[in-house]
């Protein structure tokens, strides 16, 4: 049976909170040869919020997996400072104390999503709002005097005073619509048609709703010119019709269909061919010098050439040389200065934060526990995939938020959403059965 | 729904173990190449980020480098105090290379040497940023000023270099026209290739340092090797030797005739060495390279460092050479320094220092000491004896007939009152009808030689029985002066 383990929770949320600190005084004696005079403010702010997490989660999870909190707020302490390093070198738009800001919203979204909701198998009935929310959501942007473009991209509404990113809530919403939809369908989708060589084609009348989440995912791309969110969406939702479905063929035909989305892309958007060109040349001059080229792109690579094995140290690179290093590329960023080890260290702490999500999702108890859980933790894995791949040239670049680390309101509060519903999922998944017989006889220990 | 889940679980692992790899290959294969990239400008900023250490020479600075402030993009700028007389030898820091004494000494220069491990690694403690080590030359500022000065007088093109024979130390290192290094040493790319472009075009190849980096034909200053081999050959003969001095001399299997200069006899068909010297007669010298064979004379010149291994200043130096082995006719011309007989004025101070320290050439230096930038020596010259020209015997009889040079011969005009000084003038046939080199190779004072010089002047004057005697020599009595004041 697990454990609660809420000592060793605390201890390494402390620690999380305490190297943020380090990193945070490393940033202000490198830059000023002095410690920052905001540090106690910063300290003690992360270190309030945390607390306060660590009680409610305490007191309304109490079955939570322990590791997941100290997992989140390391890696979003880390992007806090990398933002206050980059802010202090001037960078475009960088800015600590808003990010900051946003992380408390965060994580007051984060306690109210564990108060107010207390099973979230409640989400199950409501799966066909949450499809229209998401759709709602991801078209929002689209429509006159609320959306607005950004750098090319047609994904922000205006909220007044600020802006929000729909498509970072808009996921959430599919993955809940996504979980109670193949819950309910799983059966039928898990029918089997035709036999080709060694796979079992699916039946032709259950296409529809692969073809209509991959219509959605090339209307996100065609309107909102966002290929990131795109690939996010349809990636996420073959992961999850496997899970549901268990059947391979659905994955192949997943991917052909990407790959005939990719192919029609690139032959009608520049932008797309672009990204293409950019992704097999990137070093090529010609490219370089082309506006939306691939400068982006090579300033990161050097970014991340120059930082080698140990970095150059907090505080001591030209991470703010990058264009967007705030956003899009906070990961080489991260790595010019705390080098290929820090780097190795933030993919395990995602990686950590992954496992511990698809955990859950195997030791839950109902198939839209399961995979609701599987949902979340798939599109946290597949968000960095996309992201710190398209920045390391690994496949091509399409822009998309590096969970947590990115300055950014919209996604910080979306994922701190999701790490509560993980959260509430794994704590629903990891509690003693309720109706567990008591066998007589039998001493039950207790580990704290 | 385990089955599947565990597949997605080992997907997500793979998909982060790609991400490692990728990020592995970038930052530990491939980071050296990448970082390297002219484009990243980290490069550009990363060099204005340390105190690169002074180049001095004595007490004058020569090059260093400003702090502008601790918060600006580029925070040390390179000046050059020197300016155009120490531009050959110092060289400059541009933006993305550099150049001459910079380059050779980089390493110490900017404190990235593998010699400086220690002091930086005291400093990673004491938490200091490391500063460059300062490097001395062997210059001395007087004969350096003086020379360029005497020079430039001249409004012709040339070089000079001053070596102290006992030590191989260069005194002074001269080439004109020369350039101005501080538009070159800006910390703005644009600038700095518009700047380099224009002197790079200039008809006048500023940027040239004629003492190392150019060969010219040495004239008659080679003389003085052609009759160190026929002195070394055969040890009775000395200055008043009596040697065959033809009116003309009847250069074999061609229909050419080779005459003094401007026709001139020399003597009565028979002169004694010393006198075929003083007044530089082509025939006896000719004649003489014929007799002593190719290989002969060869050998000799590469005793004189002639032709052997490229020399390293630590600045590179072009090689010299006697060309190759022809027929006795081009071995005629090449015994008095034409055909493809090439020296740098390097060379030639080489030959005419080893002939005034006992016939031991010594290895020419430019860095006198290297100490980091707390004093502390990294590095100080250790003279070295390059090879053994000639014997003591052969040195003290050459000496002899140089200083008749000047006393009664065509280099008069080098004379330095109650000082003995050895020489030997140089007129070098260039291109068919342009003026010929003026050449002027020396040293003083002949009893214990303190000072070496050679130097050219392009294209140096028409008429004039001796435009080396005229030309040139005066210019190295300055310099000369100049050492033997101190």
């Amino acid at each position: 049976m697990p454990a609660k383990r809420r000592v060793a929770q605390l201890a390494m949320l402390a620690f999380a909170v305490a190297i943020v600190m380090f990193a945070y005084a490393n940033v202000g004696l490198a830059i000023d040869q002095k410690i920052p005079a905001g540090m106690l403010g910063y300290g003690l702010g992360l270190g309030g919020l945390m607390l306060v997490a660590y009680l409610v989660l305490a007191k309304f999870a109490p079955w939570a997996d322990p590791l997941i909190l100290p997992l989140v707020t390391l890696i979003n302490g880390l992007g806090l400072v990398m933002i206050y390093r980059l802010e202090e070198a001037e960078a475009f738009g960088a800015s600590a104390s808003t990010q900051l800001m946003w992380t408390a919203v965060g994580v007051v979204m984060f306690t109210v999503t564990l108060i107010v909701l207390r099973d979230h198998r409640a989400l199950q009935r409501l799966t066909y709002t949450s499809g229209a929310l998401g759709l709602a959501l991801l078209v929002a942007p689209l429509l006159p005097f609320v959306g607005k473009e950004i750098n090319g991209a047609r994904i922000w509404i205006n909220l007044g005073a600020f802006s929000l990113q729909p498509a970072e809530f808009a996921k959430l919403a599919l993955i809940v619509f996504f979980a109670g939809y193949l819950v309910a369908k799983r059966d039928v989708l898990a029918l089997a048609g035709r036999r080709l060589l060694f796979i079992d084609l699916p039946r032709a009348r259950d296409l529809g709703p692969i073809l209509i989440v991959w219509g959605l995912s090339l209307g996100v791309l065609i309107l909102q010119k966002d290929l990131g969110s795109s690939l996010l969406i349809f990636g996420t939702f073959i992961a999850m019709l496997y899970v549901a479905t268990q059947r391979t063929s659905w994955v192949l035909i997943g991917i052909l269909l990407f790959i005939g989305g990719a192919i029609l892309a690139g032959m009608i958007f520049e932008h797309v061919h672009n990204r293409f060109e950019v992704f097999l040349n990137p070093e090529d001059p010609e490219l370089f010098q082309q506006v939306g080229g691939s400068e982006q792109l090579m300033q990161g690579l050097f970014s991340l050439a120059t930082g080698k094995i140990l970095g150059t140290g907090l505080g001591q690179g030209h991470p703010e040389m990058i264009p967007l290093a705030i956003s899009d590329f906070i990961f080489p960023a991260t790595g010019e200065e705390l080098g290929l080890t820090g780097l190795m260290a933030l993919l395990m702490l995602y990686a950590l934060l992954v496992e511990r999500g698809l955990r859950t999702s195997l030791a839950a108890r109902d198939p839209f526990s399961k995979l609701l859980a599987g949902g979340l933790s798939f599109i946290l894995a597949w968000q960095v995939f996309i992201i710190v791949g398209g920045v390391t040239n690994l496949i091509p670049l399409t822009g998309l938020v590096t969970p947590f680390m990115s300055q950014g309101g919209s996604a910080l509060l979306a994922n701190w959403i999701l790490i509560a519903l993980l959260v509430r999922a794994s704590d629903a998944a990891r509690q003693p059965p309720p109706q567990a017989i008591q066998d007589e006889g039998m001493t039950q220990v207790f580990q704290r | 729904m385990n089955g599947p889940l565990k597949r997605v679980a080992i997907a997500c692992l793979l998909m982060f173990g790609l991400l490692m790899f990728n990020v592995n290959y970038l930052q530990a294969v491939k980071a050296d190449k990448l970082s390297s990239d002219s484009r990243n400008k980290r490069n550009f900023l990363a060099r204005y980020e340390v105190e690169r250490g002074r180049i001095t020479a004595g007490d004058k600075v020569l090059a260093e480098s400003v702090d502008t402030g601790v918060n600006k993009d580029f925070r040390f700028e390179r000046r050059y105090p020197g300016g155009k007389v120490y531009a050959p030898i110092t060289g400059f820091f541009a933006p993305e290379s550099e150049r001459d004494m910079e380059r050779a000494e980089n390493g110490l220069l900017s404190g990235s040497s593998a010699d400086l491990m220690l002091r930086r690694g005291i400093d990673l403690f004491s938490g200091k940023k490391t500063k460059g080590a300062n490097v001395d030359l062997t210059i001395d500022p007087e004969a350096q000023q003086a020379a360029y000065e005497a020079l430039s007088a001249s409004g012709k093109k040339g070089a000079l270099v001053a070596i102290e024979p006992k030590t191989g130390a260069i005194r002074a290192m001269v080439s004109v026209p020369s350039y101005d290094p501080n538009p070159l040493a800006v910390p703005n790319k644009d600038k700095v290739n518009k700047a380099y472009n224009k002197l790079d075009k200039d008809e006048d190849k500023p940027l040239l340092n004629r003492a190392i980096e150019r060969t010219y034909p040495p004239g008659s200053t080679f003389k003085v090797v052609t009759l160190a081999a026929l002195l070394e050959k055969d040890d009775s003969l000395g200055p008043e030797s009596q040697v065959d001095a033809p009116q003309v001399l009847d250069l074999p299997n061609t229909t050419h005739d080779l005459p003094n200069y401007a026709g001139e006899s020399c003597g009565t068909g028979r002169a004694t060495l010393s006198f075929a010297l003083e007044l530089s007669c082509n025939t006896p010298f000719a004649k003489m390279g014929m007799d002593l064979g190719y290989d002969t004379l060869k050998d000799q010149a590469e005793k004189f460092g002639i032709g052997g291994e490229p020399l390293s200043i630590p600045l590179p130096v072009a090689g010299s050479g006697i060309g190759r082995k022809e027929d006795d006719a081009a071995l005629a011309m090449t015994s008095i320094g034409q055909r493809n007989n090439q020296m740098t004025p390097l060379q030639m101070a080489m030959v005419a220092a080893g002939i005034a320290n006992n016939g031991v050439v010594m290895k020419p230096y430019l860095v006198n000491k290297i100490a980091d930038a707390e004093g502390g020596e990294i590095d100080s010259a250790d003279p070295t004896e390059l090879s053994e020209a000639v014997s003591e015997d052969t040195a003290r009889k050459l000496r002899e007939m140089m200083v008749n040079v000047v006393e009664k011969g065509t280099a008069g005009a080098a004379k330095i009152p109650g000082v003995s000084v050895g020489g030997k003038t140089g007129t070098a046939e260039n291109a068919p009808g342009k003026p010929p080199h003026a050449w002027f190779i020396s040293f003083a004072p002949a009893e214990d030689p303190k000072i070496a010089v050679a130097l050219i002047v392009e294209s140096g004057s028409a008429g004039g029985e001796a435009t080396g005697g005229h030309t040139a020599a005066p210019i190295a009595k300055s310099v000369m002066e100049a050492v033997l004041r101190r």
